[in-house]
């Protein structure tokens, strides 16, 4: 099953039997079929570098952080702070202080929301979120307008899935605060114009949060590029454990927010009067961390490093048209999500078939796919639909699968109608 | 066969003489499209069990005796959740409450291995039928 992928643009191959060989799990039956692994916006499998990294660190060097003098200590810190270095090149930070381990992009999100959100946000100001963000990236910022008065406001979009940037604009006013919004959309693979939306939200002095959750695994990112404030992200669907994520916020605002949550490790000293908090990035790390899951995804980042994030982007382009042109062939299929530039998803739904019902079929047929909202209920009910089949694809997935989706829909088709 | 005729032992007997999955299924499907008509004025927010994937609606009374019996009438916007719908009329309506408590429905589900569907993941519309049918029998 070796394919080599020639794309026009680039000269690139990409070797998709040698990374499938690398995900342990790929090699599994379900139903006593190969498995059809298409639920990566979910998450991502792991790689075995991934799995014996976080073995190893359990297996040879497990401690406390920060804390010990003794061996496994240092050891076990520095693997830790090693991770978070190679995070700092992967996404191109400035410095580590701007990179601050959560449990994920839910837990960043809320970590910018409660700590930037009460310190900055009064009655009368706005955030703006859009039409189709993930409900982290909604009830976070719903929460604090609750609590400091503010006004949440959302950008609509068009029938394709597209964010009106004309919208947008007008939206933005010297009233707003914050702008949150997704690089790329999880329920429909739309990739949104982050450096222009900055930029606009910039010209505003709003400071921007982007959902990085959905990109990371797909493209190269520049958080300097882009001139984001604060970008999250998730290890779990960048082939890393879960319960490991990271929020990057630009120094001077991350100085200016208060802690997160109190405890262990985020303090300097602490009396019963005064305690002074830790310097960045320890400020927002409190207690025990996620040591193994960092170790993770610093080994995560390494093997996207080396398997090469242009080759992956252009290979799952390839992917996607193909795919594409497979699905839109399914009779009474309709895409829901047909943005001009968008990632590897497809999200659909089939006249006479419910997503319940096309998703325990395939199933059967060794297919996995996600079926319902998305955690995106206010974009289902603009596209009017209860829930879609969403088919997400990473580099490790093939066409011979795409091909595998397609004769599951046939399927679906013959039993149902 | 009409649905209200079928006992839970020929359910059962019906579904070993399947060999595969696809066969388990169209069996399943078809028992959903025998589903007594749901009126659509009947379909509510009072009616509707909440869950994550596909629609159900569901009326559940018990009907006087002696003996009182437990009758149900549901309807989904999915084909397989009618059919396990269907499984669940067949096992519960028209038995006395202390039937419906002493059925044991996961064991049900499981002989026809359709058990996923119901224990996997508890928060599905389906479990919430099954709780919502347990607690009228329960207070009956």
């Amino acid at each position: 099953m070796t394919q080599a992928v020639a794309t026009n643009d680039r000269a690139t191959t990409f070797d998709v039997a040698a990374v499938r060989a690398d995900f342990p799990i790929l090699a599994r039956n379900v139903h006593k079929k190969p498995l059809v692994y298409l639920d990566n916006a979910a998450s991502s499998q792991k790689p075995r570098q991934v799995i014996e990294a976080v073995d190893q660190y359990y297996r040879r060097h497990n401690a406390n952080v920060h804390r010990g003098l003794h061996t496994l200590s240092d050891e076990a810190t520095a693997a830790y702070e090693a991770a978070r270095e190679k995070v700092r090149g992967f996404i191109n930070a400035a410095e580590i202080a701007e990179v601050i381990f959560t449990k994920g992009t839910t837990e960043a999100i809320n970590l910018v929301a409660a700590s930037y959100g009460r310190a900055h946000l009064s009655a009368g100001d706005e955030v703006l979120i859009t039409y189709m963000e993930h409900h982290s990236n909604i009830v976070p910022w719903q929460m604090i307008c609750e609590q400091t008065g503010a006004v949440l406001r959302v950008c609509p979009i068009n029938e394709r899935g597209e964010l009106l940037l004309d919208a947008f604009e007008k939206l933005l006013s010297d009233k707003t605060r914050v702008v949150a919004f997704n690089h790329i959309s999880n329920a429909l693979g739309t990739v949104n114009p982050v450096k222009k939306m900055v930029k606009m939200a910039h010209a505003v002095g709003a400071v921007t949060v982007v959902d990085g959750a959905q990109a990371v695994p797909h493209q190269r990112i520049d958080v300097r590029d882009l001139d984001c404030d604060f970008y999250a992200f998730s290890g779990h669907k960048m082939f890393a454990p879960t319960g490991i994520g990271i929020l990057y916020g630009k120094r001077y605002l991350l100085e200016q927010m208060p802690p997160y949550q109190g405890g262990g490790d985020m303090i300097k000293t602490v009396s019963f009067e005064k305690t002074v908090y830790n310097e960045l990035p320890s400020k927002f790390e409190a207690g025990t961390p996620i040591i193994a899951g960092a170790v993770g995804l610093g080994a995560a980042v390494d093997y996207l490093e080396r398997v090469g994030l242009d080759a992956v982007s252009a290979y799952e382009h390839s992917l996607l048209e193909y795919g594409d042109q497979r699905l839109k062939s399914v009779p009474g299929l309709r895409m829901i999500g047909d943005a001009v530039d968008k990632t590897s998803v497809f999200s659909f739904v089939m006249e006479g078939a419910h997503p319940h019902d096309i998703g325990t079929i395939l199933s059967h047929t060794g297919v996995a796919v996600r079926t319902g909202h998305h955690c995106t209920e206010p974009l289902m009910k603009f596209f009017k639909v209860p829930g879609t089949v969403r088919a997400s694809l990473a580099f490790y997935n093939t066409r011979e699968e795409i091909d595998q989706l397609v004769d599951g829909l046939a399927k679906v088709r013959e039993m149902l109608l | 066969m009409a649905l209200g005729e079928l006992t839970t032992e020929e359910l059962l007997e019906n579904f070993e003489l399947f060999d595969d999955w696809e066969e388990r299924y169209r069996y399943l499907i078809d028992l959903g499209r025998k589903l007594p008509d749901f009126p659509e004025t009947d379909k509510n927010d009072t009616t509707k069990v909440n869950g994550c994937i596909s629609q159900v609606w569901m009326t559940a009374e018990i009907e006087d005796g002696p003996p009182q019996r437990v009758l149900l009438k549901a309807d989904s916007d999915a084909h397989i959740v009618k059919g396990l719908i269907a499984v669940l009329l067949v096992v519960y309506s028209h038995k006395t409450p202390q039937e419906v408590l002493a059925t044991d429905i996961n064991g049900v589900f499981e002989q026809l291995e359709l058990g996923s569907h119901i224990s996997v993941n508890r928060r599905n519309g389906f479990y919430a039928m099954v709780e919502r049918i347990k607690s009228l029998a329960a207070a009956a």
